[in-house]
């Protein structure tokens, strides 16, 4: 079975993360996860960005999309969350490039 | 708002570099207007600092599963929801 079947489906080119629908021979977990700490505090993150009307969801959906695809698929969930805030703020100047790097380095 | 409730529809099949929520594999397919939302601002432009505006309709469209995926084994018939912006539907193929 190939790894994508868009020309089966319509002549479109589509982003990693366009991938409802797509074959698959893998078992879906549907267990409930734990979230870790640093998950609780991502979400909490980007809602209060929100509310302060700094990133939108099209933006944040946006900045995960725009993700490496080899990256994309190795990291979780929030980590694509924390990549796209990150991204999306330093695109308006609230950050500065590597500035949470050099931060967690401190 | 083009359409209306049970009307035949047919999702465009373009390539869109930027973000847009049409999922590909309902491109190119036909489904059936379910129901009519409303309008919203547009994620397309609102996901570059856009405000969005102006408001696109938005639609619940309906697919057939062997409109979607003809060769699929399991699960027999159903229908499958998705949202859809009015600027990516065409009149029925």
């Amino acid at each position: 079975m190939s790894a994508r079947w868009d020309s089966r489906i319509a002549p479109v080119e589509s982003g990693v993360h366009d991938r409802g629908g797509l074959p698959t021979n893998e078992p879906i977990d549907r267990s409930e996860h734990t979230l870790a700490d640093w998950e609780v505090l991502t979400d909490a993150l980007a809602g209060a960005l929100a509310r302060r009307g700094l990133v939108n969801v099209d933006e944040l959906r946006r900045g995960i999309e725009s993700m490496p695809p080899e990256e994309y698929e190795r990291v979780s969930y929030y980590e694509r969350w924390l990549f796209s805030v990150e991204t999306i703020l330093t695109e308006k100047g609230v950050l500065v490039p590597g500035e949470l790097d050099r931060r967690a380095a401190g | 708002m083009m359409y209306r409730v049970g009307e035949p529809v047919t999702v465009a099949a373009r390539a869109h570099d930027g973000h847009h929520r049409t999922p590909s594999y309902i491109k190119g397919k036909t489904g059936r207007i379910e129901r009519v939302h409303a309008t919203f601002r547009n994620p397309e432009t609102r996901a570059y600092g856009e405000d969005g505006l102006p408001e696109m309709p938005l639609y619940l469209v309906g697919f057939a599963r062997s409109e979607l995926w003809a060769d699929a084994l399991a699960g027999g018939e159903y229908r499958v929801y998705v949202d859809v912006f009015e600027h990516w539907l065409e009149e029925a193929k």
